[in-house]
């Protein structure tokens, strides 16, 4: 019963969608302020609506209801209740239907908050929300229905897949979607600027906190898939180039780029059409990750030609929203107005270049991933773009972005002084330079790439430092000024200065891994085996039994020198349900660095094959994703930015107005 | 394998995998034991049955547990990194992106011993790059060859670049000029306010 409530719900969600497609937009047309408020009941309804449903999905995954297919095939009576709940969006409905309520959530922040929009702007934002959410919400209810029955219904269910059953699940999905559909709201909003043919510092100010929420969000779930990935697939590897890693790389790309845009447009109400541009790009880029990851066809074109129903729906939505707004985007853009002019070397222009190199970045990791699929249908000629495509490309694109970080972030806005500029980052240029020199020696024959990141990376973090030293501190100032000076800057300043050192601690992470070791070795039981400065020691082999899964675990010790550092317990489960084996490495961080070792299955006499690796600085990957994720967070706390800023700025003016009276 | 383990690809569809079964040129008859692991991702519609069936086969195969096995390294560690970095620019061919140094597909095991016993010989790199080329094709390379079938791909990079930038002096050059020039009148009053030539660009 409860599972046909969430069924009739998401119907109805899908009706509330429709209201809050046509009645606005039709509001705005007529100027009917009424009609034009129905969209911010209608945005909350859906979203009730659609919590009713994922609540009653989640619902029957909790307690095993097998007559449900979705639960069936996804889910078993032995799995923790952790893994039952992440099991309702580590398949293909129940993450389409997490897909929906994100976007929904975001709806109604536009609903709740948007008090101060202008209200004809926000009425086209919340219709084109609306018809998103529409068509998502047909494509589940037509093709991908959660709550289908099974009847008769299995004793018990297929059991999650058990890669699958991992925290990470919980995290990655919902902080990915969270990421990727948050730009909807910058789409939306795009799109109802373009409508109305008028956009300015304003919009850009109701925008940007939401594109930085989205940013922080899918930086996060970028970090944390590849952090799963990392420590879940037995090698260490933790970025792959994979096409579906590119599907959510390629809106990150284009997404930090509308983050930078957006400020100029906020600061100098410069970069207009170009930032509406973005703004689209980055939800095509979203919508287009979705097709490729829901729609098969990145597994072969075959499969997708065999299985074509759902490739094809997520399709026309796609062509429908792409073409759709870049029609719109042709038709109207240049009736809008440019506004600020700046000089090439100013802060606008650095920001014009971090743009161009990501865009050209991204458009890279689109063609790298498609390549193969045009080609395959165009001549039947079957190439592989692998890793080394993207490294070498988007490498130096990226690298050059970095580079440039430091120089725009320093830069004064409207005209800068690029040699005043040069002056000032020095100390950090010599610093970095340094770095790359000596580590291109210690590694001597090696690829450059290490040391040359590594250079880069102490630039980027040193530079960033000078320039907030910079503001605070003039020669002459006393401390307690300075820390004055320090605590009047911007919040959004700090958020700035916080990603900017996050990307530079990202990198001295990615340059480490030029200074790591590796070692594939048989352990025998009491023999070390080196890798880097530590060894690694097998103590013993045995058997454990988990709630649903059977495994092999190796107890080794791993020694600097004589001490102890760390007892490790890499394992191999298997999970009798799916017959599968997964990999769980043992992992010790040791500073930044981690050793990290993965074991096949032990031999009949005791010893164990495995990979050890000396991953020096790996941590800071995801720490400085993680600082840049914060980073965006920071600069939305900014006042300036804070939801209702205006409404409660008026509130309190008023009784300071009355007694003048 | 990558694309199954890969979290980044939740609940993919179990189709490619009933199809790779089937597909000769990749398989070679060992397509099915490559993939020690059923597909994680809910059932395609219609294809129950097939997937039972696929199930049943695989569960039947035990799996290798990881990429380079201890048993393959070669005695001469020059020759081993040789080894390891051609098998890193490799794709193993039943797995999706995934480099044969990575993968833990028998045919990837079995392209690994091959490549060590090549260099082992005396061949070079790109002798046995050139041969596993002619045996599988490019689609064997991870990074696809430059010619005239990948010229777009390898120069789309340039070409973005270049195209940006054209759009950005295109708009800088229309853009009506930051400061407009004094008139030369106007430059006459300043010399003779400042008493210095100001005639200079902005």
């Amino acid at each position: 019963m409860i599972v046909e409530i969430g069924h009739f719900a998401l119907v109805l969600a899908f009706a509330a969608a429709l209201a809050q497609t046509i009645m606005p937009f039709w509001g705005a047309r007529l100027g009917d302020i009424g009609l034009m408020n129905v969209g911010r009941n209608a945005a909350l309804m859906q979203l009730a609506l659609i919590a009713v449903a994922f609540a009653a999905l989640v619902n029957a995954h909790l307690t095993s209801d097998f007559s449900v297919l979705n639960v069936a095939e996804n889910s078993n009576v032995a799995m923790p209740a952790i893994y039952k709940i992440s099991g309702v969006w580590g398949n293909h409905e129940g993450s389409m239907l997490l897909w929906v309520l994100i976007l929904a959530i975001f709806g109604a922040l536009v609903a709740l908050f948007g008090r101060e929009l202008p209200v004809k702007l926000r009425a086209d934002a919340l219709a084109v929300q609306g018809l998103i959410s529409l068509a998502f919400l047909a494509f589940i209810l037509l093709t991908s229905n959660p709550f289908e029955r099974l009847a008769p219904a299995p004793f018990e269910g297929r059991d999650l897949n058990p890669i699958l059953q991992d925290p990470g699940l919980a995290i990655h999905p919902p902080l990915l979607y969270l990421g990727y559909v948050g730009f909807s709201i910058v789409y939306s909003f795009a799109a109802a600027a373009l409508i109305e043919g008028r956009i300015d510092a304003a919009w850009a100010r109701f925008v940007r906190p939401f594109t930085l929420v989205a940013w922080s969000f899918l930086t996060l779930g970028i970090a944390a898939g590849s952090f799963w990935a990392y420590y879940t697939l037995g090698w260490g590897g933790f970025w792959f180039w994979d096409p579906v890693e590119n599907a959510s790389l390629m809106p990150w790309l284009a997404g930090t780029a509308f983050v930078h845009s957006v400020a100029v447009m906020e600061k100098r109400d410069a970069l207009k059409v170009w930032t509406i541009f973005l703004a689209i790009l980055a939800f095509s880029f979203s919508l287009l990750g979705t097709f490729l990851v829901r729609s098969g066809v990145l597994t072969s074109v075959h499969a997708f030609a065999n299985d074509p129903r759902r490739g094809v729906f997520i399709l026309a939505i796609l062509v429908m929203f792409i073409c759709g707004s870049f029609a719109l985007f042709a038709w109207r853009a240049p009736m809008l107005k440019q506004g600020g002019l700046f000089a090439p070397v100013s802060r606008e222009g650095a920001l014009v270049v971090n743009n161009l190199l990501l865009t050209t970045a991204c458009v890279t990791v689109l063609f790298g991933t498609l390549y193969p699929l045009a080609l395959e249908q165009l001549t039947g000629e079957k190439i592989t773009v692998g890793a080394p495509f993207f490294n070498l490309t988007c490498g130096v694109l990226l690298l050059t972005a970095c580079f440039a970080a430091p120089f725009g972030f320093s830069l004064a806005w409207k005209r800068g002084d690029l040699l005043g500029v040069v002056q000032r980052l020095a100390f950090a240029i010599i610093i970095g330079a340094v770095t790359a020199i000596v580590g291109a020696a210690w590694l001597s024959g090696a690829p450059l790439f290490a040391p040359l990141a590594m250079g880069l990376a102490i630039f980027v973090i040193i530079g960033t430092l000078i320039e907030v030293f910079t503001r605070a501190w003039r020669p002459g100032l006393s401390a307690g000024v300075a820390l004055k000076r320090t605590l009047g800057l911007p919040l959004s300043f700090f958020g700035g200065a916080l990603a900017h050192l996050g990307l530079g601690v990202t990198l001295l992470g990615l340059s480490g891994l030029g200074f790591g070791a590796e070692t594939v070795a048989t352990l025998h039981k009491g023999v070390p085996a080196l890798v880097g400065p530590y060894s690694v020691t097998l103590d013993s082999v045995g058997e454990q039994l988990g709630p649903n899964y059977k495994e092999s675990v190796a107890s080794v010790t791993v020694r600097s020198g004589d001490s102890v550092v760390a007892q490790l317990e890499p394992a191999r489960r298997q999970f009798a349900s799916r017959q599968m084996t997964t990999t769980q490495a043992g992992l010790a961080t040791l500073d930044f660095g981690q050793v990290y070792v993965a074991i096949a299955d032990p031999a009949p006499d005791g010893s164990v094959p495995a990979r050890l690796y000396w991953k020096p600085l790996v941590t800071l990957i995801w720490l400085g994703a993680a600082a840049m994720a914060f980073g965006g967070v920071l600069s939305l706390t900014d006042r300036r930015l804070r939801f209702g800023v205006a409404v409660r700025a008026k509130a309190n003016a008023r009784p300071l107005a009355q007694p003048a009276e | 394998m990558t694309w199954l383990r890969n979290p980044f690809s939740l609940g993919e569809k179990v189709a490619g995998e009933t199809r790779r079964m089937r597909e000769p040129r990749q398989s070679h008859g060992r397509a099915s034991r490559a993939n020690p692991h059923p597909n994680p991702s809910p059932v395609g519609e219609g294809k129950k049955g097939k997937l039972l069936l696929v199930l049943a086969l695989l569960a039947t195969l035990a799996g290798p547990a990881l990429a380079v096995q201890p048993d393959e390294v070669m005695k001469d560690p020059a020759l081993e990194t040789r080894a390891r970095t051609l098998s890193s620019e490799l794709r193993c061919l039943v797995c999706q992106n995934e480099s044969i140094d990575d993968s833990e597909a028998p045919l990837a095991r079995d392209i690994r011993v091959l490549i060590r016993e090549r260099i082992g010989k005396g061949e070079s790199n790109d002798s046995v790059r050139a041969y596993l080329v002619s045996r599988y094709g490019d689609f064997i390379l991870l990074k696809p060859p430059f010619k005239p079938e990948t010229l777009l791909l390898w120069l789309s990079p340039v070409l973005v670049l270049s195209l940006g930038l054209g759009a950005a002096l295109f708009a800088y050059r229309r853009a009506p000029s930051i400061t407009p020039r004094l008139s030369a009148d106007e430059e006459a009053r300043l010399a003779a306010l400042t008493g210095h030539d100001v005639s200079g660009p902005h």
